[in-house]
């Protein structure tokens, strides 16, 4: 061009221009405008009414809540039971110092400038279960045994969703390497396993793991329940992740595959240099979707005797001293599950956002 | 070529007997018989579908052939899959879409290979992949990723990767068809220049003018089969065939 160019269209401003193009751009617009006004007038002010304005937050027992609004005393008075379920009290803070040192290392990894990085994400990986299980559990070093039946409360939905999600992840990527494999034998068998555990539901993986496993086992040989509920859903989580994964390494071109194969590049590292790093990144948002899954129906345990952060709301609402709260305690679990939820789901967002940094600025 | 007794044999880089492929059952490849001796350049050519990637490809396996035999430097291509390792780190190839990982800096890319498959050293892997992407004149992109580069540019470093790993031999299926007509000069050169330094070549490629430069044969393929092979002079001017004048007419004629 040799003239300079025209400037771009002047933007329209204003809040009223705003309003009139966005909102009463129309006659359906507007009447879309005016219904939408209208709900929101009806739902939110008694919501937060109920909530806050005539909540009651002072106080230890029933009596100090007057009835107008939520009794969120109810959920004060049980809070450290809703966390640690019936761990006993006095030795609560095993469970703190464990996920105070998770909260550490995961800390210390993200720290730009730490050196050794690849030693502390061993000890993470490798070393924290060891400790995690002896502080949980018990039975040496001192510590006192707490049977897993006395484990409940977000700390079970933490342990059972981080071991399923923990473990699922390894399995489904190795589940999914095998469904793809040329090798006939192994494509089978990791091909009938996923389709057999994803076409059964979860109750019935639970049941089965809680009900009918100990009637195989000679008689003499018992596991725990929560280990058995927790190796049945890790493998379920697994056949689901594995599908996701397949989803992946799919989406990377063949040209990829013949690259690394070209150099002369081994299977696995050829895997694990080339094809995974990028299958992984196509798969986040499948892998975390799964993951939401997995803690969420956490909340199953229940079915078969295991009181996770749902399942102690719900019993501590039955004792007749605090009958009449069931609604607070259901809307404290769903603020706990949203929130970690949806740091799970920001927390994925930011890890794509980095991974695909190369990306940017592409010709 | 004289046959010097058993023992003696003369070596060839690659070398067909009676090679055979299908997919499904369609025969890609017909009873192919080529021999190539170090230091040679071959440019294979022949219309779409005539099987002339696939030739090349069978190589270093990344297709299989299903009968007859492809011996390169002397190991022949089985089943064995450490044979098959053997064979490709002797074997470096360049593809038409570059195929560079993209995840990986152009440096890291170049060095990956020497690391983790020939056990050299970070640094002298390093130092070394920055020696191939001075040749082929892009060390200044060292630090890049592919996707921030032109298809010109990502050609080359494609040569850079491939030539890290010290093959003795190069493979190259079609490597300027997917650039831009401005780009295809710096590949090129830098093919010619290999050339020159004496590597033995396998070029699958249109550009005449490459194969009259640099090729001691020009291999004509047709419908699954070596059609003709001859040095580019008689080649181009008198081929024997009808099916070769046909095709150089037609890719001529533009």
């Amino acid at each position: 061009m040799s003239a300079a160019s025209p400037p771009p269209p002047i933007e329209r401003v204003g809040i009223l221009r705003w309003l009139r193009d966005n909102l009463f751009s129309s006659v359906g617009n507007t009447l879309l405008t005016l219904i939408g006004l209208g709900l929101f007038i009806l739902i939110v002010p008694p919501v937060i009414e109920w909530a806050f304005v005539d909540a009651d937050f002072a106080g230890a027992s029933k009596s100090a809540c007057t009835g107008e609004g939520a009794c969120w005393v109810f959920i004060k008075v049980h809070l450290s039971q809703f966390i640690y379920g019936f761990y006993p009290p006095e030795q609560r803070w095993r469970i703190d110092l464990a996920f105070g040192i998770l909260i550490a290392l995961a800390a210390l990894l993200r720290i730009r400038r730490v050196p050794h990085k690849g030693w502390i994400a061993a000890a993470t990986v490798v070393g924290f279960p060891v400790l995690a299980y002896y502080l949980f559990y018990g039975g040496g070093f001192g510590l006192e045994v707490v049977p897993t039946s006395k484990w409940g409360g977000l700390f079970l939905t933490v342990i059972v969703a981080g071991v399923a999600i923990a473990a699922s992840l390894p399995l489904g990527i190795l589940l999914a390497l095998g469904r793809r494999s040329n090798m006939p034998v192994v494509q089978a068998v990791c091909t009938v396993f996923i389709e057999l555990w994803r076409g059964v539901p979860l109750i019935t993986v639970l049941f089965m793991a809680s009900v009918m496993l100990p009637l195989f086992l000679p008689t003499g040989v018992t596991f725990d329940k929560l280990l058995r509920a927790m190796v049945g859903w890790a493998l379920f989580a697994g056949a689901y992740t594995a599908e996701v994964v397949r989803g992946g390494l799919q989406g990377v071109p063949p040209g990829q595959y013949e690259a690394a194969q070209a150099l002369g590049l081994p299977y696995w590292r050829r895997m694990y240099l080339i094809i995974l790093p990028q299958a992984l990144r196509i798969a986040i948002p499948g892998i975390v979707n799964s993951f939401l899954a997995i803690f969420k129906d956490t909340t199953l345990v229940l079915i078969i005797g295991l009181f996770d952060l749902l399942g102690t709301i719900q019993a501590v609402a039955t004792n007749p001293k605090w009958l009449g709260f069931a609604l607070e305690g259901y809307v404290f679990a769903a603020a706990v599950f949203w929130v970690f939820c949806y740091g799970m789901s920001r927390y994925s967002a930011r890890l794509e956002r980095r991974l695909n940094r190369h990306r940017e600025g592409g010709v | 070529m004289t046959d010097t007794g058993e023992q003696q044999t003369v070596r060839s880089a690659v070398r067909f007997e009676a090679v055979s492929k299908w997919f499904g059952h369609f025969q890609v490849l017909k009873s192919i018989d080529l021999d190539v001796a170090p230091r040679q350049r071959i440019v294979v050519c022949g219309p779409s579908g005539s099987g002339k990637s696939t030739l090349i490809r069978c190589v270093n396996r990344l297709e299989t052939h299903q009968v007859g035999r492809v011996l390169v430097n002397d190991m022949e291509l089985t089943e064995d899959v450490r044979q098959i390792e053997r064979v490709r780190r002797e074997v470096g190839m360049v593809f038409q879409t570059f195929n560079l990982f993209p995840h990986l800096t152009v440096l890291e890319n170049c060095s990956l290979a020497p690391v983790w498959v020939s056990k050299v050293p970070k640094a002298e892997a390093e130092a070394l992949a920055m020696e191939y992407l001075e040749r082929v004149r892009i060390p200044e992109k060292a630090h890049q990723y592919p996707g921030q580069l032109s298809g010109g540019q990502q050609q080359r470093v494609a040569i850079a990767r491939a030539l890290t790993m010290q093959p003795r031999i190069m493979l190259f299926d079609e490597p300027t068809s997917a650039l831009d007509p401005e780009m295809i000069k710096e590949v090129l050169d830098v093919m010619v220049e290999l050339a020159q330094s004496g590597m033995t070549m396998l070029v699958v490629t249109h550009e005449m003018g490459f194969a009259k430069e640099v090729a001691d044969r020009v291999v004509f393929m047709d419908e699954g089969e070596i059609v003709e092979q001859a040095d580019p002079q008689t080649f181009f001017s008198s081929p024997t065939t009808e099916r070769a004048q046909r095709f150089l007419s037609q890719i001529l004629a533009h």
